[in-house]
């Protein structure tokens, strides 16, 4: 390792601290670099590629990424097929998952991805203290200070992107004899086990698949029902319903069940687990030699709360406005995973897709834009429109953009009418609709109850805000004349 | 409220779930989000479509018409419910006085959120008979 005083950023001040080399760190430096924000970047690991050097434990992603699609690789129009590379300018530094995949499946693996992460970080030349612990944090003055390892951090905004990676346990009598989902080890040790496991969402779902080939018996419990019924609004990924469909077709091989579990107690050989229906009146006991528990992950938030960061979700998820800034401490922001702690708008019940690369990814870059304009007064100069560009413009958008595809009913495409036509880029949805300002309109893609995938359009005109839903469309050709005329007619003076 | 345990406990409190058993009340925990909102952020917009139905666990909240405060709402209040049953847009701002942390459930999951909850179901059509009979008495 190379000696303390070679390593970038020591201990001092700076305009903004970024810990975290994972994803979200890597993208938010990137772009806070690109606007030119001076910032240091901490890590407590040695190498980048936060959560995925690790996880998930089967080494195989659910967001896919594929080698081959209807755009060229390295285009912004590509990046709706490629949901794991981070964003760069340059063109050596885009796209660079697909490069390393070695296509056994459309979902990269683990492997697959730390790699492409790391040759983000190379290609791109970004900077990092390495083994540099984020230990404490205060505030001084107007700023914060981040006590590490190395020493103190003096900074005006910090950006947390530590991902949502400490293993969280729900709080059930006896459940500290039970293995975490990040303990699971090795599948071969459930050969002819039975297995509980407690959790049904994807971690839940994932451990449940990889253990298959394994266990004698598997039981996937937890107090709320699967929804999988719409597909598009399903929480549990469709490559992980294997269990699911063993189940809904029989046999006592796997049991997916609605209980409120109410204690786990040890026996001779395994665990005694006793549940009460939450969908169905009655009491269940279950017998199994293992149980794990995949209720999740927390923020490793460390004294954040004290000094007074709101969460929410039992504490695991700091809550944040729609720029991703603490509701309740100024200053303090998060990117990567955490950046779910912002649902925006929530119409039809749609949330942020803030939990994987590909949505947070966009946060990032949106974040560090926020960042440069409100706190440093850096703005780039908006591109301006002609007239007759804005509706061909805006229909590509809905069509292609992967900002407004991945971030569906948070991200949108605005532009103002001001005596000029100006493009001010993507911005939270929930920012726009909550803003005053001259006349503008904003689009972005929505999703409806049934899941059902539409063009929305938002135009603020003398202060009034009207919104316009527009047709779907079976192959998501929201480019179509209908769509045109549609927009047209909504844009109304705007267009014309 | 730091975590799920918590959140049913906290639900218990309300007389709007007093009816619900400990395990309906847990399942209730997993099946509602949980969201914290900064003073004077909006939690429901008007004329905007697609709204949730919002219970206040902490906190206050303005009901507002034309950026006017008509009501104050406080823990255990309700809102949003008018605009997701009767498919309108609502016709007033909700918006935070301080921090305020509310549960949401879907627009598209109250009516089958509700249904399957005949007792929560009652209470809450007590509180809209209350709130109607009220109406009409500062109209009279």
């Amino acid at each position: 390792m190379a000696g303390v005083e070679e390593r970038p950023f020591p201990p001092g001040d700076y305009d903004v601290v970024v810990v975290g080399s994972g994803p979200g760190g890597l993208q938010t430096s990137y772009s806070l670099r690109a606007l030119g924000v001076r910032h240091a970047v901490l890590s407590a690991d040695e190498e980048p590629g936060g959560m995925f050097r690790r996880f998930p434990v089967f080494e195989r992603l659910i967001t896919w990424t594929k080698p081959d699609a209807p755009f060229e690789r390295g285009t912004r129009e590509y990046e709706w097929y490629d949901h794991n590379s981070l964003l760069a300018e340059e063109p050596e530094a885009r796209a660079l998952v697909p490069e390393l995949m070695d296509r056994t499946s459309s979902m990269p693996s683990r492997p697959e991805m730390e790699a492409g992460l790391r040759a983000f970080a190379e290609r791109t030349g970004l900077e990092i203290r390495y083994g540099c612990r984020w230990e404490g944090t205060r505030r001084e003055d107007d700023g914060l200070v981040l006590v590490t390892s190395d020493g103190e951090y003096r900074c005006r905004a910090a950006v947390f992107a530590v991902g949502v990676t400490e293993p969280w346990k729900a709080p059930i009598p006896g459940v500290e004899e039970a293995l975490h989902y990040t303990e699971t080890g090795e599948p071969s040790r459930y050969a002819g086990q039975r297995v509980f496991i407690i959790g049904k969402r994807n971690s839940g779902f994932e451990v449940a698949s990889g253990l298959l080939p394994w266990a004698s018996q598997l039981v996937l419990a937890s107090p709320r029902p699967v929804e999988y019924a719409i597909l598009g609004r399903s929480v549990v990924r469709a490559r992980y319903l294997e269990p699911l469909d063993e189940y809904s077709r029989g046999g006592a091989g796997a049991f997916v069940v609605d209980v409120a579990i109410e204690r786990i107690e040890r026996t001779g050989s395994g665990f005694r687990i006793l549940t009460r229906g939450t969908t169905w009146p009655g009491e269940l006991i279950f017998e199994a030699e293992q149980v794990l528990v995949a209720t999740g992950f927390k923020t490793p938030l460390l004294d954040l709360p004290a000094l007074g960061l709101a969460t929410v979700a039992d504490g695991r998820i700091p809550a944040l406005t729609p720029f991703w800034e603490s509701v309740s401490v100024p200053g303090v922001y998060f990117a990567g995973n955490a950046s779910q702690g912002s649902p925006g708008l929530r119409k039809q019940g749609l949330a942020s897709n803030s939990t994987s690369v590909n949505g947070f990814r966009y946060n990032a870059v949106v974040l560090a834009r926020h960042l440069a304009e409100t706190r440093f007064g850096v703005r780039a100069e908006p591109r301006k429109l002609e007239r007759d560009e804005v509706v061909p413009y805006l229909l590509s958008e809905l069509a292609r953009a992967p900002e407004l595809w991945v971030q569906k009913g948070y991200l949108a495409r605005v532009l103002t009418f001001d005596g000029e036509i100006r493009d001010e880029g993507i911005v939270p949805l929930e920012h726009f609709v909550d803003e005053a300002g001259p006349d503008a309109v904003a689009v972005a893609i929505e999703m409806d109850g049934k899941a059902t995938i539409y063009p929305a359009v938002y135009v603020r005109s003398s202060g009034r805000l009207v919104e316009r839903a527009l047709p779907s469309h079976p192959t998501h050709a929201f480019d179509s004349d209908d769509h045109r005329r549609e927009l047209e007619s909504v844009l109304g003076p705007l267009s014309r | 409220m730091p975590d799920g345990r918590d959140l049913a406990d906290n639900l218990a409190r309300l007389s709007l779930f007093a009816d619900l058993t400990r395990p309906e009340l847990e399942a209730l925990a997993h099946t509602v989000d949980e969201e914290v909102f900064a003073d004077g952020q909006r939690v429901l917009r008007t004329g905007l479509s697609g709204a949730g139905f919002f219970v206040i666990l902490e906190g206050e909240a303005s009901i507002q018409v034309d950026g006017e405060t008509r009501w104050t709402l406080g823990p255990g209040d309700f809102f949003g419910e008018a605009s997701v049953l009767t498919g309108e847009p609502p016709s007033a701002d909700v918006v935070a006085k301080g921090l305020l942390r509310c549960i949401v459930v879907a627009g598209p999951d109250l009516e089958r959120f509700l249904l399957e909850r005949p007792h929560l179901l009652l209470r809450l059509l007590r509180e809209e008979a209350h709130r109607l009979r009220t109406a009409l008495e500062w109209r009279a």
